[in-house]
């Protein structure tokens, strides 16, 4: 039997509001326990909800930038139960009428059998505006657990998508392509180590060629998409083995386990919460008046797939290299601003350059070094510098490398280490003919074989030259000098 | 000088008569010889109210007037006031001691009123009787057999025993208005959003409001000054132009149209509340006022609608004492959940308890349509019916309670019973307008008898207005209870 | 419609109250003499009556997004049953 996977996502963002969703404290990372948590946060008798204009903006934002509908009135709910991190014993959330409806985002899905990438859109259901909970800490308080508030009432963002991904990488590559766009805007700084971008993965399978969906289990909390691609895949093996042996998938709450890489369950459906949804009578409704709309739309970045659509055609860039550098805004920023330093009179050769190295070089040595681009010790005008040698040929391809990770070490400029270290590509036709000359002398045997027919002879000749010249010739001026003495 | 209203203290005050400590040193001093008979105060602390007593002599020293200045006032227990034990009225919250003040209470104290201490109340004010308190029942300072109404007996208590010339309330379903009508005092219940709610602790939010409980409308009128006014913590508190409520009051009442809802005076309402309530109608006549007949044709219907809604809210505002950052915590319990249910079921009292289950179950999965939205709708046609009533006349006139006080323990068994006692005042909560209870007569039993009068949204001025004139003319709140 | 004992005890738990088996009893009685006066709603037709949520037909106020609130840890600590560390403490959650 073929089987078809079925994947929607719901994502929590944090936005980069100073102050939390309904009350006047702090929420930046970090704190020591519940120093963050003022009597709003705590639900303390007598306490009320004031939401957050900070938030609600980004919320705007964030439905302007993907295309959605923006609910004009739009209302907060409780959702009730009890849970030791939510001191109120609800959590304030949207459920009727959520601020923002519709809307979706294109991906590019990396093709296993082309190896190019395939777009692919998926449609947003909804994103609403709550708050978070607090932390539960398990270390051991003489087996008791600990309650830390700063985080509760911070604002998220709920994003949720429908079932729209077929395997878990379209499930990362959505989830990539969201991050990338509310960090973009602005509106959540994406920080999955610190949890401001948690994924919830909705994952089903089905007989391939089957209309309706199989049950579906909720993967809670993957906050990385390496353990969002791995839960899903450990998912869809488990569930397809579970129909295979004849059981049947029950709806389910699960958790992802890095360590084993499993999933295991948290509760059934028939544990699943009554939530006992309300409207808050503490908040009235939100009304999204034209003025903040219009100032959020004038607030708006140009988006990653404009930017990648416009890269495209004025740059002449393929849609791999426009889409790897408009991944993020930095790449998108680290990219104009090289661009702009390398100043060349053809727009679209440089370019192609500043790709072919941001992506190349730049982007292996990032990863290595498990830095962002926000991070790189090479800045953009720094490269510009290295790539305009590369250009006006002072170095070569090998020696641009090699400056590179001069550079990369904290060595300097690109200029002072080529003059440092002598590495100026040897153009001077009279010393390059000096070189071979010597090399000729001195390997008479390639000579002879190569006059016999030998190409391969011919190759050895090129390395000996490049050797003799210490890497500085350049390689095409060597081809050319050598054939013109071996000819005469 | 027990005896004054609060109009002729200030007079006092200003005039260097007396001081805030004198005054107060009087009140504390009554309520230890009669709180332990009344059980109006929960909490009374001699040393913090003569602090601030002495702080309010300091500013009149300093040249500051203000009506208010000086003047003591007890605070129902619902209030969060900063060092003071906040009750509630519960065993939950029997060891809360707030950090922090209500917005009312910082009104109060910024007008430099003294607290003389907390007031006893209905368990999370749901009661109309006194008697869910965990601190005991209030008794009916009229009748030591009776109840004081509810939810803010203690406050109705204490002032018409002369134990404060002022308290604050709060009404939810009535909780002003029907202990001040069974106390022989006026209590007004503004319109909603009119006064912060924040620091008031919540029992249904979309229906709470604070309001003054004192001798007579211009005390009232007073008071709401202070206690009024936009509080940006308060989502649902309504950015307005500062009103003075006393603005009004020597309005004559000539050609005023007092609308009767035929509602009001039909089955259930007893024969002495009837007679007093048309006394006073012909009073209004002689002094002007017309009288048209209006209809709320849905009113019948804003008892089972209040009882879905307060319960539905209640449940999900009571959900945050749960023994982890305040209040109380079973001694003795094992894993999460039973630390959760033994704590609430230790610290809520049965009634409490019932409305949390009532509201729990109207809230659920499968019912919430046929319960909550559904009075949700039926709220939205109490409301219309008042609307129109309000075309046709400037205020609403009838009865505030349909008997006078009852029996401490007399519906106790019985609920349902219980719940009809607010008839005619919850449905002025389900619209969200402005109500008050001023006294004008007493039963055959000797108890008091409130009148009602209904005011149409910020109408408050209008209402205190036509309550002081009918005081002006009448001598009914002036009396008050002998024995104590 | 009439609670029963099960009803009483699955709303007891949601609401995370202890009930007896005897308050289950008694507390069923009395719920179901209010529910009877709840059910004199369901005489009205309401279709078409949008529902009342609030009092006053007025939009959320904003508040401007600023720090406000300073660390009164030790001010809300003072009441809480239990605290370690600045932490409240509970029994073990197991997730």
């Amino acid at each position: 039997m073929q089987w078809e996977t079925v994947i929607g996502l719901e994502v929590h963002t944090q936005l980069t509001t100073q102050s939390k969703i309904f009350s006047g404290a702090s929420i930046a990372f970090g704190a020591e326990p519940n120093t963050q948590a003022c009597a709003v946060d705590l639900a303390l008798p007598g306490v009320l909800p004031v939401l957050n204009q900070g938030a609600v903006e980004r919320a705007v934002k964030f439905g302007l930038a993907i295309g959605a509908k923006l609910n004009r009135v739009n209302l907060f709910a409780r959702k009730n139960y009890f849970y030791p991190d939510l001191p109120k014993g609800y959590q304030i959330s949207q459920f009727e009428l959520p601020i923002v409806e519709g809307g979706a985002l294109t991906i590019q899905v990396p093709s296993s059998e082309s190896g190019q990438a395939e777009s692919k859109t998926v449609r947003l259901t909804r994103a609403h505006l709550e708050e978070d909970a607090g932390k539960s800490l398990h270390e051991d308080f003489h087996g008791m657990t600990g309650i830390d508030l700063n985080r509760a009432g911070t604002p998220l963002l709920e994003i949720v998508s429908e079932p729209d991904m077929r395997s878990a990488k379209e499930a990362v590559a959505y989830a990539k392509a969201l991050h990338n766009l509310v960090t973009w805007i602005g509106i959540c700084d994406g920080n999955m180590q610190e949890g401001s971008f948690r994924v919830d993965a909705n994952v089903s399978v089905r007989p391939k060629g089957q209309q309706e969906f199989g049950t579906r289990r909720e993967i809670k909390n993957l906050n990385s998409f390496r353990f969002l691609e791995q839960a899903i895949d450990y998912e869809v093996r488990w569930q397809i083995e579970q129909i295979e042996d004849g059981h049947k998938i029950q709806q389910a709450t699960v958790l992802f386990d890095p360590d084993t890489g499993e999933t295991r369950m948290m509760r059934t459906k028939e544990e699943a919460h009554d939530y006992r949804y309300f409207p808050d009578p503490d908040l009235l409704p939100v009304r999204l008046d034209d003025d903040l709309i219009a100032q959020m739309q004038g607030e708006l970045p140009e988006l990653p797939q404009a930017k990648q659509a416009r890269y495209q055609q004025d740059y002449l860039l393929s849609a791999y290299d426009a889409g790897l550098l408009t991944q993020s805004l930095a790449h998108a920023n680290y990219f104009e601003a090289a661009l702009k330093t390398l100043n060349t009179d053809d727009l679209t050769v440089g370019a192609k350059h500043v790709a072919n190295w941001m992506n190349g070089e730049l982007a292996s040595a990032l990863n290595k070094a498990d830095l962002s681009i926000a991070q790189s010790p090479i800045s953009p005008d720094s490269l510009a510098g290295l790539l305009k040698r590369s250009a006006d040929n002072t170095l070569n391809a090998r020696l641009a490398k090699e400056v590179f990770a001069a550079m990369w070490a904290g060595e300097g400029e690109a200029d002072a280490i080529i003059e440092a270290r002598g590495l100026k590509q040897m153009s001077d036709s009279g010393e390059i003919e000096k070189i071979i000359d010597e090399v000729l002398a001195a390997n008479q045997k390639s000579v002879e074989e190569f006059r016999a027919g030998k190409d391969k002879a011919f190759n050895a000749l090129v390395g000996q030259v490049m050797k003799a010249s210490r890497g500085k010739a350049n390689p095409a001026q060597v081809n050319e000098l050598l054939k013109k003495k071996l000819a005469g | 000088m027990i005896h004054a209203n609060l109009k002729q203290l200030s007079a006092l005050l200003a005039e260097n008569k007396t001081s805030s400590v004198e005054l107060c040193t009087e009140y504390l001093d009554r309520i230890a010889a009669l709180n332990p008979t009344l059980n109006a105060f929960i909490t009374v602390d001699r040393e913090r109210t003569l602090a601030e007593a002495r702080t309010a002599d300091a500013r009149r020293a300093q040249g500051e007037a203000g009506p208010l200045l000086g003047v003591p006032i007890a605070h129902k227990d619902i209030f969060c006031a900063e060092g003071w034990l906040t009750t509630c009225g519960s065993k939950m919250l029997s060891n809360f001691v707030s950090p922090y003040d209500a917005h009312i209470v910082s009104q109060f104290k910024a007008a430099g009123m003294p607290s003389l201490g907390k007031t006893n109340m209905d368990e999370f004010a749901m009661g109309s009787s006194n008697e869910t308190s965990f601190f005991g029942p209030v008794k009916n300072p009229w009748d030591l057999k009776a109840v004081p109404g509810g939810s803010s007996g203690g406050a109705a208590a204490c002032v018409a025993a002369r134990l404060a010339p002022a308290a604050t309330g709060t009404d939810t379903g009535g909780s002003i208005r029907q202990p001040a009508a069974l106390c022989n005092i006026t209590g007004l219940k503004p319109t909603y959003g009119v006064c912060s709610r924040y620091g008031m602790i919540a029992f249904a939010s979309s229906l709470d409001q604070a309001g003054p409980m004192a001798q007579s409308a211009e005390d009232c009128a007073l008071l709401l000054n202070a206690m009024a006014g936009f509080d940006r913590r308060d989502s649902t508190s309504l950015q307005r132009e500062q009103e003075d409520y006393s603005r009004d009051l020597a309005q004559p009442l000539k050609g005023l149209k007092i609308g009767l809802p035929k509602e009001f005076f039909g089955e259930g309402l007893s024969a002495d509340t009837a007679k007093a309530i048309e006394a006073a109608i012909a009073e209004y006549k002689k002094l002007g006022a017309e009288t048209v007949e209006v209809s709320l044709p849905n009113m019948g219907l804003s008892v089972p609608v209040y009882y879905v809604l307060a319960p539905a809210e209640a449940s999900s505002n009571l959900s945050r004492f749960d023994g982890v950052r305040y209040g109380h915590r079973a001694a003795e319990y094992g894993d999460l959940t039973d630390m959760y249910e033994k704590s609430r079921a230790e610290g809520f009292g049965a009634e409490v308890k019932r409305r949390i289950l009532i509201g729990t179950y109207v809230l659920s999965h499968g019912y919430y349509d046929a319960y909550y939205i559904q009075a949700q709708k039926l709220r939205r046609l109490i409301a219309q019916d008042f609307i129109e009533a309000f075309k046709q006349c400037d205020v609403i006139l009838g009865p505030t309670a349909p008997t006078t006080a009852f029996d401490l323990g007399a519906k106790n068994a019985d609920p349902v019973q219980m719940y009809l006692s607010d008839i005619y005042t919850i449905a002025v909560n389900l619209a969200g307008l402005p109500g008050m209870s001023l006294p004008c007569g007493f039963g055959t039993d000797g108890r008091p008898i409130g009148l009602q009068l209904i005011g149409n949204y910020f109408a408050e001025a209008k209402m205190l207005n036509v309550a002081h004139q009918y005081q002006l003319a009448t001598d009914w709140h002036q009396r008050k209870p002998e024995g104590i | 419609m009439s609670l029963s004992l099960e009803d009483i005890q699955r709303i007891a738990r949601l609401a995370r109250i202890r009930v007896t088996e005897t308050e289950a009893a008694q507390t069923g009685d009395q719920l179901n003499g209010i529910f009877k006066l709840i059910e004199q709603m369901q005489a009205v037709d309401t279709s078409g009556v949008a529902p009342m949520a609030h009092a006053q037909e007025v939009y959320q106020r904003l508040r401007e997004d600023a720090v406000t609130e300073p660390n009164r840890r030790e001010a809300f600590q003072a009441i809480a049953p239990q605290t370690e560390a600045g932490l409240y403490l509970v029994p073990k959650v197991i997730e």
